[in-house]
């Protein structure tokens, strides 16, 4: 099994040409493998932004501080300019990859090393569960850190507190002489005997006549 | 009908536009800021043959990589390394790529120089990482391949620099072979590595360059053995120092035959005592030795001639050669003198004249020199100009160029220990708000302006402006204290032991001090700063004193190494007192009282664990001996898997004369070594205010939380998980969350989470303990929150009760009851790893809460506690949707826009600090690591005051209209009236 993925090379057209098989390939390791300081795997895979250039968000189009880190903090890799990165002397075990790339979101990513089948390489989105035939990792969503500003309209200006006093007043100006010349004028009546009975003050009773 | 209609649409109106607690983009800068910077600087190489623009890029101890403009000290670009890959070296190679080696030899990355894009990476198999040497050619054929060379372990790596692959590989020796030194005489193809095998062997090796096939290696062995440094002084001698470093050894290799000299340093050195160090340094035929007292300068002459040239007194420093022609290097000498450094350009082919001399005047406290590098330029006579990049004792970088200082950066600040805040004096009367404020009609314009800007009317030239007038917002900068407490200044301790007092307002540094007893001495070799404390903060009786801060550090790494107090004064930055103390520093508790001078009443607990009294004086022992049977404090054994609790006692008349506490063991809490570590503790916050201990849920009820100033919240992990993630399957992890009553230490709640590993994050806060860990099982993170309710009280919900007295409320609450309490508790996933976790704090606790979150990208987001509810179910009922519980889902959201730190990062962070203003509604929000981030929020949006967006001018416009529109009505119903009664 170890002679199979015998690819020490971070060449990128050589690491995608391997569909199936997550670019996992043990290292060629013959000397001071015994030290255990140099023995594992290789994690490589690609981050891709394409054609996500974040306009809106006010960011470069293209971000150069591309972070993937490994375990939480363990062993930080950075993108190339294509996208790629890898991660080296990785041993067997379960793992987990996050890109840090500001303007996007992306999903932490689990990757499954085997140690019973050396070379095997499984990896899938932390998120949505979805399973990752080759280790491209794509941003779930554009992040906007600001508010967007809506253009002036006039119903913005009729949502502040003070458009709506206006509103309202202009509301109760016109639209409430209509709703009473709807009234029954008999009813009208009634209701106005019925609040003289009970001797509601009302606002013009308080005010000072002129006359 | 239809006013009801009209009502419930107005309130829908307000609601649907009040949702958002974001960020609008133009309002950045107006309550934030962000500074970025590097750290102490390792290696720096100047660019600055090509035209353009002219950097230096460096490498630090934070493991920062940066591209620096020359003109300004403005970083171009700068990328943070992981916390083990430590950069060993950094160099430029074909003029376009920044070469780094790092991680003891073992990652070489390169770097596009103008924009700082990553172009390759190689990793090289090295045994053991070691010491390491990374040599460019400097002979640059373009269009050529050039090979880099690494040397580290004990081997020899040759990569192409356009593209990182391994052209050749050399092992050299298997034994413990340490390079010391590379070179490459000119125009050949031959490299020159020599270095020492063990501790005794010297060995020279001659390796082709093309090829890496060892030509020749010759290997001779030295009785008394080397120290393990070296300077090449030509291309055949190199000098060593022995064992003892009292002796120099000159070590000639020509044509693979090795001669040892041995000169003893007294002989050529009559003052010299002790030990040398060697000087890294490239001189054709000089030596740079560093004894004791001063640095002196030796040239070669042959194996065993030395020559003293020139002696330079402490404090100095001197830079590496800088080769200016085939015959021709130069080198720079800085002394310092008090607040002066002399600055001195020498060419190695004469020494006894200087090149260049000039005395620099410095500012502010930088203490000694650490760190020079050279770099020239072409004067417009054809002649050398040199400018140098100075490192300082507190980790800051100067630019040095034609007798002044350029630039400087306060890079010490990318290395914060801890930090305080200290409120600004009071605004003196006399200082009427006219004079402040230009005049009315300024006033009125820039509102006018605002208006303009809000009803989207304005031009591009109005919208800066108005940017303008809000960023340069005279107010925001003032020294004296606001009345919304968002003014104060934040006192950090930095690793280099210097304390610097922030503006909130703009960020500026109002002071700086580098402590004198946080430098190294005779007394104290390694000094470390640890934290820094509130001492004195005046309220009603030191009205007229300064309040002072108190910054602790220790003498040495280990735990008995004796402390160091030093006070300083919050406002000048005054060191008011300090001392090295006889006993170490373990603990520091700080204390709520104070004495009758308002300084806070601090014990410090040794390694013996006995308790000292800080201040010493006999009103604050007074004041102690009262409390001291209410005094509990409890220690964190992590090594050996115990927590104690204890509590003071007097023993004997010697302890009382020199005030020192017994510790009196009351309980011990020992978790099984074979089944848990102790991964992390937390308490909540001393300062921390809780508005209400009541509750009221849905449907009028009523939770009391059960609010001890005494818990303590510890999580334990299997020793086989306590590595990081990756390192043990679901089966073989587990984690135990405790809380714990630290006077009793009684365990209040335990709870396991099976297949859950470090690492942990915990807030503690009120009634309630929030904590991150990772989940092995569904591989993602999750976050708990714990709820503690004070079951005791339930019963004073009955009316009747509280009418006949006959309620428990009053009852003080002691932690010797045994209490009844429920928990509740709830889990969730969350997406991103945590660097750091804090709470928002209020000025009195009615505001709601936010959990601040650090995650992995470096970025500071903003969580409602809310979503931390264990009362959050799938479906709320109606009355507890009223009661703004949220729907449960089964992880917590992330919501771009309630990131604090917006489009920006705060590269490498370590700490989170949460400070109350004066304002309810605010927080004021402190982020560190190697970026610095402040800003203010408000979890509950500002409740309590307008917004500085809120336009008057709009208030005023509708204010008039209403006017108008009431003079016009009220002359139409008059009008008309006057008509009816003609009528």
């Amino acid at each position: 099994m170890r002679s199979s993925a015998a690819l020490f090379n971070p060449s990128p057209p050589l690491v995608l040409l391997l569909p199936l098989l997550l670019f996992s390939h043990l290292l060629p390791r013959a000397l001071a493998a015994d030290l255990g300081s140099g023995d594992g795997y290789t994690i490589a895979g690609r981050v891709k932004l394409d054609g996500a250039t974040s306009k809106e968000s006010g960011l470069p189009a293209k971000p150069t501080n591309i972070k993937v880190i490994l375990n939480g903090g363990q062993s930080i890799s950075f993108a190339r300019a294509d996208g790629y990165f890898s991660f080296h002397n990785v041993p067997a075990g379960t793992h987990l990859i996050e890109v840090a790339a500001l303007g996007y979101f992306f999903s932490p990513v689990r990757v499954d090393i085997s140690a019973r089948n050396p070379g095997k390489i499984q990896a899938a989105l932390t998120e949505n569960r979805r399973v990752l035939y080759e280790l491209i990792l794509e941003p779930l969503r554009e992040e906007q850190y600001y508010e967007k500003r809506e253009p002036f309209s006039i119903m913005s200006l009729m949502k502040s507190p003070m458009g709506l006093m206006m509103g309202f007043m202009l509301l109760v100006m016109f639209v409430m002489p209509k709703l009473m010349e709807n009234i029954d004028p008999e009813e009208m009546r009634r209701a106005q005997e019925d609040m003289r009975a009970q001797g509601v003050p009302s606002l013009s009773s308080l005010l000072p006549r002129s006359n | 009908m239809a006013i009801r209609a009209c009502l419930g649409l107005m309130i829908l109106l307000v609601f649907s536009s009040t949702i958002s607690t974001a960020l609008f983009e133009d309002q950045v800068g107006l309550a934030d800021w962000h500074q970025k910077y590097i750290g102490k600087v390792k290696h720096a190489i100047f660019h600055t043959q090509k035209t353009g623009r002219k950097r230096v890029v460096v490498s630090t101890e934070e493991n920062v990589v940066a591209s620096l403009d020359l003109r300004t000290g403005d970083i171009f670009w700068r990328h943070v390394l992981g916390k083990i890959d430590r950069i060993d070296q950094v160099d430029i190679t074909l003029g376009k790529y920044v070469v780094t080696l790092s991680s003891g030899g073992s990652i070489l990355r390169a770097w596009n120089l103008p924009d700082g894009q990553m172009i390759w990476e190689s990793i090289l198999q090295v045994s053991a990482p070691s010491k390491s040497l990374l040599h460019v050619p400097a002979n640059m054929n373009v269009g050529k391949d050039n090979l880099i060379l690494v040397f580290g372990g004990s081997s020899i790596h040759a990569l192409s620099s356009t593209d990182g692959q391994i052209v050749w590989r050399k092992e050299l020796s298997t034994n413990s072979l340490e390079i010391q030194q590379v070179f490459q005489p000119h125009e050949s193809d031959i490299i020159y590595a020599l270095g020492f095998i063990g501790s005794s062997e010297f060995v020279a090796y001659y390796v082709n360059y093309k090829t890496g096939e060892v030509l020749q290696q010759s290997k001779a062995s030295f009785k008394s053995g080397f120290c393990g440094e070296a300077s090449l002084a030509s291309d055949d001698v190199v000098v060593a120092l022995d064992a003892s470093r009292t002796y120099l050894v000159s070590i000639s290799f020509r044509n693979g035959v090795i001669n040892f000299q041995q000169i003893y340093i007294p002989d050529l050195i009559p003052e010299f005592s002790g030990k040398a160090t060697l000087l890294p340094s490239k001189y054709n035929g000089i030596l740079a030795v560093d004894i004791a007292s001063s640095i002196v300068l030796l040239r070669v002459k042959g194996v065993n001639e030395l020559e003293i040239i020139e002696k330079i007194n402490y404090p100095s420093a001197i830079s590496d050669a800088l080769p200016l022609s085939k015959e021709q290097q130069a080198f720079a000498i800085l002394q310092h003198d008090e607040s002066r450094i002399h600055f001195k350009v020498k060419f190695d082919t004469d020494l006894t004249s200087e090149v260049l001399k000039e005395t620099i005047q410095m500012y502010g406290q930088r203490g000694n020199i650490e760190k020079v590098f050279i770099n020239n330029y072409m004067r417009t006579d054809r002649t050398h100009g040199f400018r140098v990049l100075v490192v300082m004792e507190d980790h800051s970088l100067l630019l040095v160029q034609q007798g002044e200082i350029v630039w400087s950066r306060e890079d010490g600040l990318a290395s914060i220990v801890d930090s305080t805040t200290s409120e600004l004096p009071v605004e003196k009367e006399g200082v009427s708000v006219a004079e402040v404020e230009h005049s009315l009609f300024e006033w009125l314009k820039g509102h006018f302006l605002k208006l303009k800007g809000t009803l989207m009317l304005a031009s591009p030239d109005e919208v800066a402006a108005i940017q303008a007038i809000r960023l340069k917002s005279f107010e925001k900068n003032k020294m004296t204290r606001d009345h919304n407490g968002f003014r104060k200044l934040i006192i950090v301790l930095t690793r280099a032991g210097k304390v610097l007092a922030l503006h909130t307002g703009d960020g500026r540094v109002v002071w700086s001090v580098l402590l004198p007893v946080l430098r190294k001495s005779e007394t104290c070799g390694n000094p470390f700063a640890l934290n820094v404390y509130q001492w004195q903060v005046p309220h009603h009786h030191a009205m007229h004193e300064n309040p002072s801060v108190l910054v602790v550090g220790r003498c040495g790494h280990n735990f008995d190494a004796p402390g160091i107090f030093s006070i300083v004064d919050a406002y000048t930055g005054k060191v008011h007192n300090s001392l090295v103390l006889e006993h170490s520093v373990r603990h520091i508790m700080p204390f709520p009282l104070t004495d009758s001078t308002e300084q806070h009443l601090h014990i410090v607990i040794d390694d013996n664990l006995h308790a000292h009294l800080y201040p010493k004086t006999s009103d604050s022992v007074k004041i102690f001996l009262d409390e001291m049977p209410n005094i509990y404090w409890y220690s964190v054994e992590v090594g050996k898997n115990i927590i104690k609790g204890y509590s003071l006692e007097i023993k004997g008349e010697q302890d009382m004369a020199e005030n020192v506490f017994q510790p009196k063991e009351l309980w011990s809490i020992v978790f099984p070594c074979e089944s848990e570590t102790i991964a992390l503790t937390a308490t909540r916050k001393m300062n921390e205010i809780v508005h209400t201990q009541a509750k009221i849920v849905a449907d009028q009820d009523v939770m009391y939380k059960y609010i001890s100033k005494n818990i303590l919240f510890v999580a334990t992990v299997a020793p086989k998980a306590s590595g990081e993630i990756g390192s043990a399957t679901p089966e073989e992890a587990w984690l135990y969350a405790y809380l714990i009553d630290t006077v009793s230490g009684r365990i209040l709640h335990r709870v396991s989470h099976q297949g859950a590993q470090g690492p942990i994050h915990a807030v503690v806060s009120e009634n309630w303990v929030v904590y991150h860990y990772f989940n092995l099982r569904a591989h993602r993170h999750e976050m708990s929150v714990i709820e503690i309710y004070d079951q005791s009280r339930e019963d004073n919900k009955d009316v009747w009760k509280l009418v006949l007295g006959k309620h428990n409320l009053t009852a003080p609450i002691s932690s010797y009851s045994k209490p009844e309490v429920t928990v509740k508790s709830q889990s969730y996933f969350f997406t991103h790893s945590v660097k750091s976790m804090a709470v928002t704090a209020t000025a009195k606790g009615i505001t709601s809460k936010q959990l601040l979150i650090g995650t992995i990208g470096d970025q500071v987001l903003a969580l409602d506690k809310r979503f931390l509810d264990p009362r959050r179910s799938v479906n709320p009922t109606q009355s507890e949707k009223e009661e703004g519980i949220i729907p449960l889902t089964d992880s917590l959201p992330i919501v771009p826009q309630s990131y604090v730190t917006h489009a920006l990062q705060v590269e490498g962070l370590r700490g989170i600090v949460t400070t109350p203003a004066k304002l309810e509604s605010t927080t004021l929000v402190f982020s560190y690591g190697v970026d610095l981030f402040f800003t203010r929020i408000a979890p509950s949006r500002t409740y309590d005051s307008l917004t500085e967006d809120f336009s008057y001018a709009l208030l005023l416009l509708t204010i008039v209209a209403l006017v108008a529109a009431l003079l016009v009505t009220w002359a139409l119903s008059e009008k008309k009236e006057l008509r009816e009664k003609w009528r």
